[in-house]
């Protein structure tokens, strides 16, 4: 597991053309997470909400015995929550806060499949017309007829995590 | 790769065996006669100078060899253990450390120097010959040896130790190639060979027995000597002989080892070698991580377990009712002795205070007794850990600055000698240390004067005398200059404050004028497991710390109604502010029909939180919030229950507070 838990490379591709990720739906929108990151999937767990924490980690949950915030993607891009199907699954993904590793648990709808996405096929996120902060986006990857969306998860958290109770009230 | 490395491994045997010189060194200084202890010191140098060259820490073999030389005569009873060697060998113990830790550092003229002390305390006491010099007559030993098969890959290399045998004397070595396997079966990290080896030396038998001595336990080896040699030699520092090579694991037998042969020599003695193997198995040494790693899967089982017995309670299948509950019971049997392998006791962290006082008598020039007790009381090894730089502090400011001078003393009608006293005990689910002494005690006047000059108190403010020695633990209190017998208490003494506050402990003074003073630092037993109280709010369970929680009582609705707004609750003919609790969280639901109010306090500041229902107590497993959630200051932290639901430790530091601000708000307002 600690392997795993290294720093996101500076610039998602790093040099890279060919990026290993985990596809997954919420609400509607395919993203991808690089799969390095990825600690496990699990089922949804019982969760116990943490009164005063930021709506984005309102509650925690028991992973393998360790406390761990569950994180909900849709509040930080201002999309609809989804209600949870037979299809709902947590992502559990190791992020870098303050220079150490911490395990955050990510609510999703679907998750698809481990994939290769290609550098040729990426677009840096738009900076007009779109509804979603583009800083929470690193790249958008055409794939057939849709678009997977890479998100910042630094981005997101460092966001969540410097300004208090508020980070995710856009849209 | 799961072989350890085996120079970690030596460093921490290195260490090991040094604290235990240093016990022996201390024990010797009390009682210069005891047999026991010069034994001990000199197996625990002995030791420490072979593995050394086994592992190539040659600077340190070198020096050690002549501690030991030292000490082997002392043990042979040619010259008296005195005060001179016992410091000039704790010196020299800390020169080794020095070495093991930096081998390849500059040590020369530092060992030069301890050695010329040793060599001064040694002489004198008596001027003559080293018992090397006692010469007896050569001797041809025929010795035959065999190495495990594994022997190189645990760090042993048969080179150095040939070459230690060739140093004894004029020596043929013949290796034996005929357990090499054919190549398809040949591993090239083991070990095949076995060596012959005839020896002509004037060195006694123990001498050669010595060069195997750290491989001895797995080893055969096989010493005739040819010739009976002229003196006898004091019996080699083997111990029992416990079992026959045959005895040992199968997994070795592949390995070329000869039997023994019936030796032909006109006197045999074959030394079938198992020693203090059953000494060392009693031990096992396991890094702290490891022990939580397993205390975090243990949790996961017994909550999978307790999904086992709900499953096992809803059916009616008897046999596996049967089943859940026995494991039911294993598990909780695997928790409590999880939690029993954490402690330890406190007698390592009492230890290293000898040497402390030994060093601090000689640099004060005082005479200072040090008198332990309690040693096997059990702490939690994190808890341990944390507490050793606080008790420094305390013990070094009693030697320092608590106790007066032997003349003083004297003067006082008191033993020239000061005594101090460290003690632990156990008591409801607190550790009580206690660092005592029997000097001049804490000057409560110049404490006040120093506090009312620093403005910490108000001039003439009315202090008990608990709250005016609380003074002596702000930071910066106290300056040489200004508190004369105070001095330096300021100097660490926050910090001793802080690391007991971190450890939700509390720190009780009490102090006799010209009778000596008394700090008690009262410790839970764990950091990791609490009492608490479970408690419903709206549909979220939490967790009060017990050990705050005064008492509980219901909230009536007259009650209720009636205090909605002023929050307040009246205890026993005072004023209590409460916080509702499904107010704080925002829980949205309506209140149970019979509140209740549980009443936690710090000190002397109470406050109450009204909640929905007491579930109950609950033996807590804090686990940290995560770092995401460090913005969340109502929680401490968060356990998992019984059924694998978190529930989150409320934190009374801040609800407490929280509560006082709400009254002052109140106050303030009418």
């Amino acid at each position: 597991m600690n392997e795993a838990v290294r720093k996101l490379p500076e610039g998602l591709w790093g040099g890279r053309e060919e990026l290993e990720v985990l596809t997954f739906d919420i609400a509607g929108e395919v993203f991808a997470f690089e799969a390095f990151i990825v600690q496990e999937i699990l089922d949804l767990l019982p969760e116990t909400m943490v009164p005063g924490a930021k709506a984005f980690l309102g509650s925690v949950i028991n992973f393998r015995g360790k406390v761990i915030p569950l994180a909900d993607i849709t509040l930080a891009f201002g999309m609809e929550a989804t209600k949870p199907t037979i299809d709902s699954r947590i992502i559990v993904i190791a992020i870098e806060v303050e220079g150490e590793p911490v395990l955050v648990g990510i609510r999703t709808d679907k998750v698809h499949e481990v994939t290769t996405l290609l550098r040729a096929a990426g677009e840096a996120p738009p900076s007009v017309g779109m509804r979603w902060r583009p800083d929470f986006i690193d790249c958008l990857v055409k794939r057939g007829s849709e678009f997977i969306i890479v998100p910042n998860l630094q981005a997101i958290f460092t966001a969540q995590h410097d300004r208090g109770g508020n980070g995710h009230s856009r849209g | 790769m799961s072989f350890p490395d085996p120079i970690a491994v030596f460093r921490t045997e290195a260490a090991e065996l040094l604290e235990q010189v240093e016990a022996g060194l201390l024990d010797l200084n009390v009682n210069l006669g005891d047999k026991d202890q010069i034994d001990a010191v000199f197996r625990g140098l002995h030791t420490l100078k072979g593995s050394g060259a086994m592992f190539g820490f040659e600077a340190l073999a070198a020096f050690t060899h002549h501690c030991e030389t030292a000490f082997d005569r002392v043990r042979k009873g040619e010259v008296p253990a005195t005060q001179a060697l016992v410091t000039a060998v704790l010196d020299a113990k800390d020169h080794m450390r020095a070495l093991v830790e930096t081998p390849s550092g500059d040590h020369e003229a530092r060992s030069e120097y301890l050695l010329a002390s040793l060599r001064q305390a040694v002489e004198g006491s008596d001027g003559n010959a080293s018992p090397a010099a006692a010469g007896p007559a050569l001797t041809l030993y025929k010795i035959r040896f065999s190495l495990p098969q594994n022997a190189m890959a645990n760090g042993t290399n048969p080179l150095p130790l040939l070459d230690e045998l060739r140093e004894l004397g004029e020596c043929r070595i013949v290796a034996d190639r005929s357990g090499i396997p054919s190549l398809d079966q040949l591993f090239p990290t083991d070990l095949h060979l076995s060596w012959s080896v005839e020896l002509l030396t004037a060195q006694p038998r123990s001498a050669i027995e010595d060069v195997f001595i750290f491989v001895m336990d797995e080893m055969e080896l096989e010493i005739a000597a040819e010739q009976a040699s002229a003196p006898a030699v004091t019996p080699a520092p083997v111990e029992a002989v416990a079992s026959t090579p045959s005895a040992q694991p199968v997994s070795e037998a592949p390995a070329p080892v000869q039997p023994p042969a019936p030796a032909t020599a006109p006197v045999p003695a074959v030394v079938p070698v198992d020693a203090k193997s059953s000494k060392a198995s009693e031990n096992v040494r396991v890094p702290a991580e490891k022990l939580d790693e397993l205390m975090d899967r243990v949790g996961e089982l017994v909550i999978a377990q307790s999904r086992l017995s709900q499953l096992a309670g809803g059916s009616g299948d008897l046999q596996l009712r049967a089943v859940s509950e026995d494991v039911e019971r294993l598990s909780g049997e695997l928790r409590d002795t999880m939690m029993v392998l954490r402690m330890v006791p406190v007698a390592h962290l009492f230890g290293r205070f000898r040497r402390l006082v030994h060093d601090l008598a000689h640099e004060t020039g005082k005479t200072i007794e040090l008198v332990t007790e309690g040693e096997t009381t059990e702490v939690d090894k994190s808890v341990i850990e944390r507490l050793a730089d606080p008790l420094v502090h305390l013990v070094r400011n009693s030697c320092d600055h608590g106790l007066e001078p032997p003349e003083e003393r004297i003067a006082a009608g008191k033993d020239g000698a000061g005594h101090i006293s460290l003690s632990a005990r156990q008591q409801a689910g607190e550790v009580i240390i206690t660092i005592k002494d029997d000097g001049r005690g804490i000057n409560k006047e110049r404490v006040r004067a120093k506090a009312e000059s620093s403005g910490l108190i108000q001039p003439n403010a009315s202090l008990t005398d608990q709250e005016l020695y609380q003074l002596i633990f702000q930071p910066g209190f106290s300056t040489a200059q200004t508190v004369t017998n105070l001095s330096g208490r300021g100097v660490g003494m926050d910090v001793v404050k802080r690391t007991i506050d971190a450890l939700r402990g509390t720190i009780n003074v009490a102090s006799h004028p010209g009778k000596g003073s008394e700090i008690s630092l009262a410790i839970p037993l764990t950091l990791a497991i609490i009492d608490g109280l479970l408690v419903r709010v709206g549909s979220g369970r939490y967790v009060i710390p017990l050990s705050a929680v005064e008492e509980c009582l219901e909230l009536s609705i007259e009650e209720d109604m009636r205090s909605r707004g002023r929050s307040f609750i009246s205890l026993r003919d005072s004023l209590v502010p409460f916080i509702r609790l499904r107010d704080l969280f925002r829980t949205g639901t309506k209140p149970d029909p019979f509140q209740k109010v549980v009443v936690i306090s710090t000190g002397s500041e109470r406050v109450g939180l009204v909640v929905d229902q007491i579930i109950g107590d609950h033996q807590t497993v804090i686990k940290a919030m995560s770092k995401l959630h460090h913005d969340v200051a109502t929680f401490s932290g968060a356990t998992i229950l019984g059924d694998g639901d978190v529930a989150l430790i409320l934190d009374v530091g801040h609800l407490v507070a929280e509560g006082q601000q709400q009254e002052a708000h109140l106050r303030a307002a009418g």
